[in-house]
């Protein structure tokens, strides 16, 4: 396995009236090719602001983000964009875009001709359980928020990329679908072994996804171990986190 | 020549005043909209100087126009240039706040995936402004057909010609002659503007 993003030292801070505060500090880690990592943390803990290095969203005030093997200040960063997926809660599909068009964006940028997009489109939809003649020509407020949040998956997986960002995906979603859509998300990470870095809040999902979970306070990386070792974790944030878990499975642990 | 003659050609040329400035004051103002959602400095001081426009009373205006070189004078380039003065800060401003009204998670994920500055505006926000905008086209519209009949007052020509002539020969004939067909132009161009705007908007 090799390093496809790597942060070294990278912090991020923002001017304020009274000299400037910091939201991320000296955070140095690497994904490897093909894991998943969930960075768990509370809201404030820096999780996003780190995400969004990737892309070049944000770019780091000191130190460097680099994917893969090259700083993200040396990329083109509609090229680097294009060769990364991204997922946010449902709120990021295109409103005036069928479904059709929500998921062939990427691939219509990249110059794909019609007949192409229109075949992997369908794919897509079909690979995320949205059969393509029912949703295709729909609106994104037509659909139910599991659906739009698959067709959100499908957008960012449409051109292919090595690398999926997800930003807190299934926040929105009522219990049920959640669990469904996370599970659809195992499958197909163990069908298309594509990288993916994974933030949210809820420890449960941490567990579940995570093939290694990075855990976020005040900025700074606290913790990151696989999921098993991350029970064991002796840290109080973790701890603090792992008493929900406890507490919301009735103690049935997290490995289901 | 008959009223109903003099009606038609009056009407033709009030029409035509409201076209030019309100195309002229959309070329302008629209470009400047959208630059204003970028620079967020110089937003206060151009909105300011509209609104201070739109704040002259009208006849004041036409009259100020008068001594001032190269746009000023007497007729209808004047009065152009005061209409397209006070077309400005509708279409101006809806451009601003329909463009920054668009959802910003939506321009988020545009960017993130790789789009161009150039392409989230014309592929993102304009659509998703375009309501907005069009409400803005249709106020400044309607606004322009009804301040297009004071042009009369500096040669300007249009249905104003009768309001002013009725008023300084007491014929209620004649000012009626003037209002009406502009008030029924008014409402027509805001049903027909109103349509457009529902039939574009694209959610």
């Amino acid at each position: 396995m090799s390093a496809i993003v790597e942060f070294r030292e990278a912090g991020y801070s923002v001017a304020r009236d009274q000299g400037s505060s910091e939201i991320l500090r000296e955070l140095t880690f690497t994904v490897e090719a093909g894991e998943t990592l969930v960075l768990l943390g509370r809201s404030g803990s820096g999780k996003t602001t780190a995400l969004k290095m990737i892309n070049r969203l944000l770019s780091p005030t000191s130190g460097e983000v680099l994917v893969e093997g090259k700083p993200t200040a040396a990329w083109d960063p509609i090229r680097l964009r294009r060769r990364i997926g991204y997922v946010i809660q449902e709120t990021g599909l295109f409103p005036h875009f069928t479904v059709a068009e929500n998921v062939g964006l990427v691939p219509r940028l990249e110059g794909w001709s019609p007949e192409r997009i229109h075949v992997r489109v369908n794919e897509l939809l079909e690979q995320m359980g949205l059969p393509s003649r029912e949703f295709s020509a729909r609106y994104p407020r037509e659909l139910s928020g599991g659906q739009r949040q698959r067709v959100g998956v499908a957008r960012a997986l449409a051109a292919d990329p090595p690398v999926l960002l997800f930003d807190e995906p299934f926040g929105a979603l009522d219990p049920v679908t959640r669990l469904d859509l996370q599970k659809q998300f195992l499958a197909l990470r163990n069908a298309l072994n594509k990288t993916a870095i994974f933030v949210t809040h809820d420890v449960r999902e941490a567990m579940m996804l995570g093939t290694r979970v990075g855990l976020m306070r005040n900025g700074r990386l606290e913790l990151l171990s696989p999921p098993g070792e991350f029970l064991q974790a002796e840290n109080d944030e973790a701890r603090a986190f792992l008493a929900g878990l406890d507490w919301k499975t009735e103690g049935n642990g997290p490995s289901q | 020549m008959d009223l109903r003659s003099e009606l038609a050609s009056l009407t033709v040329e009030h029409l035509e005043l409201v076209l030019v400035a309100v195309l002229i004051a959309a070329a302008i103002s629209i470009p400047t909209g959208i630059l204003l959602t970028r620079r967020t400095g110089m937003r206060r001081w151009v909105l300011g100087i509209a609104n201070v426009l739109q704040t002259i009373p009208s006849l004041a205006l036409f009259g100020f126009l008068i001594p001032v070189p190269l746009i000023g004078g007497i007729g209808k380039r004047t009065a152009i240039v005061a209409l397209v003065l006070y077309a400005l800060l509708p279409m101006m401003r809806n451009t601003l706040t329909g463009i920054l009204g668009v959802d910003p998670a939506v321009r988020e994920s545009a960017v993130a995936m790789g789009m161009t500055g150039r392409q989230v505006l014309w592929q993102v926000e304009l659509p998703l402004a375009m309501r907005t905008i069009l409400a803005g086209v249709r106020v400044a519209t309607v606004t322009t057909i009804g301040t297009a009949t004071i042009a009369a007052a500096i040669g300007g020509g249009g249905l104003g010609v009768f309001i002013f002539r009725g008023i300084s020969t007491v014929d209620t004939t004649q000012i009626l002659a003037g209002a009406i067909p502009a008030a029924v132009i008014a409402l027509l161009a805001d049903e027909s503007l109103g349509w457009l705007e529902r039939k574009l908007s694209p959610v």
